[in-house]
């Protein structure tokens, strides 16, 4: 075991430049899949049926092949037919638009949940097409997006490493080398897993903060939010305190009623 | 570019290849799905510690790589010595089955909270053992909600079982790199993996949502 932490030790630097790996293409795909998502889920909202149609065959294209395909088609297939593009490129690409094509969806299904008063209501003010959407509908549209966002982001996380079969040296292929020089593969993997679950937390909190700025925007709170289960708490505690102290008036036999109401009975009102 | 005779060279390889493709996804399906009911049914019953342990447990297989998960299971079998070689297939659909049965347990979870709560006052007043009112009254009425979102996931993970490249089961895309690297006809063999993805899951999508609208009640 002692032997494990020294050789960690010293690996620790080649495993930071995994992590830095993994960290890049989570970030870099995650911008790409929702500029991505954008694009594709805005136009698939669009009445215009030749802007829908083509979006949603891209969609359904990129959804219904896999990511390792994906993958493996940018890397083998495309220096085939004279596109050269390096391996971080190649698995950036993949991600973003696998992720992105799932993501897609997510931003029109939000945006088709945003209450339709809300679009009489833009229409009714004669905002042009682009403000109404900008100002009016998208706000909304993106508090509600964001939880699955953050779900798809953090598949997409997940999805990153995958990309070890490309000759990335990521956090994947780093937990390789060190299972390879300890010998042990428990505490190689344990280690590897417990940091992408970190940055899957961090990934977590990262969207919980952006949804938290979203809906504070909209002059909500998120449901169930900190605030939410704060302000619970307090009138759960206070109820508490209420019936304690109604519990020992009767036990002194102080009344019951004439404490708070100019009527009898008003009192109690538990 | 585009070779006939590779394509049609590559076509049988990479549907024998789908046969594993397949197995996975089913066998895979059929765990996921039992495991995910005793995971969301066991833990209402449970203490508080152990609940909680569970959801961590959960959370953590949830929110790490399929294929570091495969890769641990895999290396972690072949160190322990004496053990009969367990095939790496039969690795790659139990490891996957548990990886999805996380995410089921939160349809089933969902399906459950979903049964009206007169249901179960219902059962009571009947007098209905507990079994009983879980098999015969909730369990039905929760699975009609959750069918769809389960199908869902079985999709999801026919289009994973490509990561099973990492534990080197010849697969789908296994056999389409296999076969690429040999005739170093990648264009055919990639792009025709993609179509067989793309044959087997859209239909398979769409007949879900049909089922989704049909099943939905409220």
């Amino acid at each position: 075991m002692n032997d494990n932490v020294t050789t960690l030790l010293n690996f620790l630097p080649q495993l930071w430049e995994g992590v830095q790996t993994t960290i890049i293409l989570t970030v870099a795909g995650s911008i790409g899949a929702v500029i991505i998502a954008l694009i594709l889920g805005l136009t698939m909202t669009s009445p215009t049926a030749w802007l829908r149609i083509p979006a949603r065959i891209v969609v359904e294209f990129f959804r219904g092949t896999s990511l390792l395909v994906q993958l493996f088609w940018l890397f083998y297939v495309l220096p085939l037919l004279g596109v050269d593009f390096d391996p971080m490129a190649c698995g950036v690409a993949a991600l973003a638009l696998n992720y992105g094509a799932y993501s897609a969806e997510v931003v029109r299904s939000s945006i088709k949940t945003v209450a339709p008063g809300q679009w009489e209501a833009a229409i009714a003010l004669s905002l042009s097409p682009t403000r109404r959407m900008v100002r009016v509908i998208f706000p909304q549209a993106w508090a509600l997006m964001i939880p699955s966002l953050a779900t798809l982001l953090i598949q997409l996380l997940k999805g990153t490493a995958v990309v070890s079969f490309i000759t990335l040296s990521d956090l994947t292929d780093k937990t390789e080398q060190l299972r390879q020089s300890t010998g042990d593969t428990m505490f190689a993997y344990s280690i590897s897993l417990l940091i992408y679950f970190a940055l899957a937390w961090l990934l977590q909190e990262f969207m919980n903060f952006l949804e938290r700025r979203a809906t504070k925007a909209l002059g909500r709170r998120r449901p169930n939010s900190r605030t939410d289960r704060r302000e619970a708490r307090r009138a759960a505690r206070a109820d508490a305190v209420r019936k304690d102290r109604l519990k020992s008036h009767v036990a002194a036999g102080e009344g019951t009623n004439h404490t708070k109401g100019p009527f009898p009975g008003q009192g109690g009102d538990l | 570019m585009w070779n006939w005779e590779f394509a049609a060279e590559a076509l049988p390889i990479l549907l024998r290849g789908f046969v594993n493709t397949l197995i996975a996804t089913v066998v895979g399906t059929v765990i996921a799905a039992i495991l995910g009911l005793i995971l969301a049914v066991a833990i209402r019953g449970l203490p508080r510690w152990i609940n909680w342990l569970v959801r961590l447990i959960v959370a953590f297989i949830r929110n790490t790589p399929l294929v570091v998960q495969l890769l641990f299971v895999y290396y972690a079998f072949s160190d322990i010595p004496g053990l009969v070689d367990v095939p790496a297939l039969v690795i790659g659909f139990i490891v996957i089955g548990i990886h999805y049965s996380t995410y089921m347990s939160e349809s089933y979870r969902s399906g459950i909270d979903a049964v009206p709560p007169g249901q179960f006052e219902a059962a009571t007043a009947l007098s209905l053992p507990p079994v009983r009112t879980f098999t015969a009254i909730v369990l039905p009425q929760a699975l009609r909600a959750t069918i769809p979102s389960l199908g869902n996931y079985a999709v999801a993970m026919f289009k994973d079982t490509p990561f099973l490249f990492a534990i080197s089961v010849v697969e789908l895309v296994t056999a389409a790199k296999e076969f690429g690297g040999s005739t170093f006809a990648y264009t055919e063999a990639f792009t025709l993996a993609g179509i067989i993805f793309l044959a087997a899951s859209y239909p398979t999508s769409l007949l879900i949502q049909r089922l989704d609208r049909r099943l939905a009640t409220y």
